[in-house]
């Protein structure tokens, strides 16, 4: 189990409740779960690093739990009973230096100390979609929802939001926009905020502007946007719709850069790799799909039984598959894959050298047929 | 005249003098200069000729290649090489790694526990409403009604107009398990909107082919009140599972096999075909089928999440043309 669980470079929560992990470069993936468990309120509805070195997972579930996963053991370390399912199920968890920050649907924000059972509570409003965590500044979280405009938390002075947003202008009908913030993404390095939407927007804020209203709205598809990922590299964002439409967005200008193929069902969960070009998505389609974002072409693609609901990429890809090249005789294989190589080139050669021959048969028929016409009216010569 | 005469006369000599040429070909072995295609004669009626007699050609070496064989098989006798299984479309289907395996756990728990368990674990009996879009014309009309023979418990109304996301809330409230509503176009029906009802998923089929009961022939007399049998054939992959499952959930559980009537779902290269038959056993190894009831095929074009919301709703699964229609050997049901 726990060779298993460390080779393992993406974890995904299903609808069954089951922990998955997959392991690309094995390409294998591994169902963990508690040998009582499968019911359909263990349903994982969200999932988080718990510490910095991404040794354990936090796993949220329908019923209020949140169970810790230790990725070096490969077994559920604990279990924490964090709210009922009446309040509605987890949009968000966080993780800061000794607590645990949790939000349900009904609007009901908790940070959760270490040891101690006391629980500061926040109300964010009601009908909250998603809860994220600014990475940079850990103590700031953003809420958003269903008629619940994007709100911008300081923990350390949970009485009002240090920002709320306004809503865009009335349309070109004078009817006002609906809001429906499905997912949020803070922009590192600086303090903007982006959003999707339900109404097929994303919309970039700046709180350090005095300007409450987006600075950037774009609009991507006609089906509500679920998921949202801000890749490694700056000025784009990553979104998925609930048809299987996964787009590339610049953000300086709103254009769509590019769309990323395959996907069947909704896209439940979205995150792009923290160093590397890549974006795994999964859905209800059941299935994991990784792309690169350079080519936007399809890099992975795994069956796994159950619908899922959020993924987490570990930053440790790139280093396991540098290991695995580098662990086996390194100069040997270099100097095998040049072998190959030149073999390659001298088969590429001699495939040219063929076709040239071919051309030549080529325009050797078309000589005998234009002779062959000559000898037709050689004959009508003749016979005349 | 004689000009004409010279032209028409080398030009006869000319077709000679290539019949000999050819002859003379085939006559001198194989080393013959490459032959001009068919398609080089500029003169239809030539051309078309002598296609005619290309095709003719063809057809006798095949002939005498099967006759060969035949022979050979013949001779060696038990000795023969075992017959060559010619290739089709469903013996070339890509192999989808979604087919579900039989002894699989979580495939067998997430069935367990989805929205049909209800159904399957004999919590809830089905109970349908079919309806059309509205103000549908003769041939919905009367399709609608003989499905509702079809399928016992249906209960057909007319839409009014009405908003589907309306009509859901008061189907629940009335205990439907089943919204079935069939989309007119040009006085045809041609779309299905299938919605299990409690918080089901909703299903949009696209209806072609359409055979009402007049329009059958050798059909037997209207089906009876008697529960029918349900086969679901070749619903393999994990997507399948649920549309069969769908389907298997429209029926009552117990089929009545006094009433000797079965209704067959079968999915053929992702195009299902409905039929619906009643059959007689003559003896213990023969049957007699006669085709009842309206005859349709469906192609599946989307599987939502939850009731119909064909706006904000999330889909399990959306049919993309280009993307998955890219291969004739793939098939997704």
């Amino acid at each position: 189990m726990a060779a298993k669980s460390q080779i393992c470079s993406v974890w995904l929560g299903s609808e069954t409740g089951i922990l998955k992990g997959v392991s690309l470069t094995k390409k294998q993936a591994f169902n963990f779960c508690e040998m009582s468990c499968m019911s359909r309120d263990q349903e994982v509805c969200v999932m988080a690093w718990g510490d910095p070195h991404e040794s354990e997972v936090l796993v949220g579930s329908v019923n209020g739990t949140v169970k810790t996963f230790s990725t070096d053991k490969g077994i559920f370390t604990a279990t924490r009973e964090c709210g009922d399912p009446s309040q509605g199920r987890f949009t968000g968890l966080a993780v800061t230096d000794s607590s645990m920050i949790t939000c349900v649907e009904s609007g009901l924000l908790k940070v959760w100390k270490e040891g101690s059972t006391e629980t500061a509570e926040v109300n964010v409003g009601n009908g909250v979609c998603r809860m994220q965590q600014n990475q940079s500044q850990r103590h700031r979280v953003a809420t958003g929802g269903k008629e619940n405009p994007l709100k911008v938390w300081d923990l350390e002075r949970p009485d009002k939001p240090i920002f709320t947003a306004k809503n865009v202008a009335h349309d070109w009908l004078d009817m006002r926009v609906p809001v429906w913030v499905r997912d949020i993404g803070f922009i590192p390095d600086s303090d903007k905020i982006v959003t999707c939407t339900g109404h097929h927007q994303v919309c970039v804020y700046d709180p350090s502007t005095p300007q409450r209203r987006p600075v950037l709205e774009a609009q991507f598809g006609e089906y509500p946007l679920t998921a949202l990922s801000l890749p490694a590299s700056q000025g784009t964002v990553v979104v998925g719709n609930s048809h299987g439409e996964l787009a590339i967005l610049d953000l300086r200008k709103g254009l769509v850069c590019g769309c990323l193929k395959g996907l069947a069902g909704a896209v439940r969960g979205l995150q792009c790799h923290p160093s590397l070009p890549l974006v795994a998505s999964c859905g209800l389609d059941r299935f994991l799909r990784v792309h690169s974002l350079e080519d936007r072409s399809l890099q992975h693609k795994v069956y796994l039984k159950s619908r899922l609901n959020c993924v987490l990429l570990s930053s440790r890809e790139l280093e396991v598959s540098s290991e695995v090249a580098f662990s086996l005789n390194g100069d040997v294989e270099e100097v095998k894959a040049e072998e190959e190589e030149d073999e390659v080139w001298d088969t590429m050669e001699t495939v040219t050298e063929k076709s040239k021959k071919r051309a030549a048969q080529k325009d050797k028929a078309t000589a005998t047929g234009v002779d062959g016409e000559k000898k037709r009216k050689l004959i009508k010569k003749k016979v005349m | 005249v004689k000009l004409v005469k010279s032209d028409e006369a080398p030009v006869q000599e000319m077709e000679q003098a290539e019949g000999e040429e050819t002859e003379k070909k085939s006559e001198s072995g194989p080393c013959f200069p490459p032959t001009f295609s068919v398609s080089e004669i500029k003169n239809k009626q030539r051309r078309h000729s002598m296609f005619l007699k290309l095709k003719e050609e063809k057809r006798k070496q095949k002939l005498e290649l099967k006759k060969k064989k035949k022979k050979e098989r013949k001779a060696l006798g038990d000795k023969a090489p075992p017959k060559e299984v010619p290739k089709t479309i469903e013996n070339q289907r890509i192999y989808d790694e979604t087919t579900v395996n039989p002894e699989d756990e979580e495939v067998a728990f997430d069935e367990g526990t989805d929205e049909f368990s209800a159904y399957f674990n004999r919590l809830t009996n089905p109970k349908v409403l079919i309806t059309t879009s509205d103000r549908p014309r003769g041939r919905t009309v009367r399709f609608c009604e003989q499905l509702a023979t079809v399928i016992p418990h249906a209960h057909v109304y007319y839409r009014r107009g009405l908003a589907l996301k309306r009509v859901i809330p008061q189907c629940v409230s009335r205990g439907f398990t089943y919204l079935m509503v069939i989309n007119e176009d040009r006085k045809v029906p041609n779309g299905l909107v299938l919605c299990h009802l409690p918080d089901g998923p909703t299903a949009h089929f696209k209806v072609s082919n359409v055979r009402l009961r007049k329009e059958m022939k050798r059909r037997g007399k209207d089906p009876t009140e008697h529960v029918p049998e349900v086969i679901l054939n070749n619903f393999t992959t994990r997507l399948g599972h649920s549309i069969g499952r769908m389907f298997a959930a429209l029926f009552p559980h117990d089929p009545q096999f006094v009433g000797r009537q079965v209704a067959t779902f079968h999915n053929q290269r992702d195009f299902i075909f409905f039929r619906f038959h009643r059959y007689i056993f003559k003896n213990e190894k023969k049957v007699g089928i006669q085709e009842l009831g309206p005859r349709f095929t469906l192609k599946l074009r989307s599987l939502q999440k939850g009731t119909f919301d064909s706006k904000f709703g999330e889909y399990e699964w959306v049919h993309k043309r280009h993307e998955m229609d890219s291969s004739r050997r793939k098939f997704h049901l």
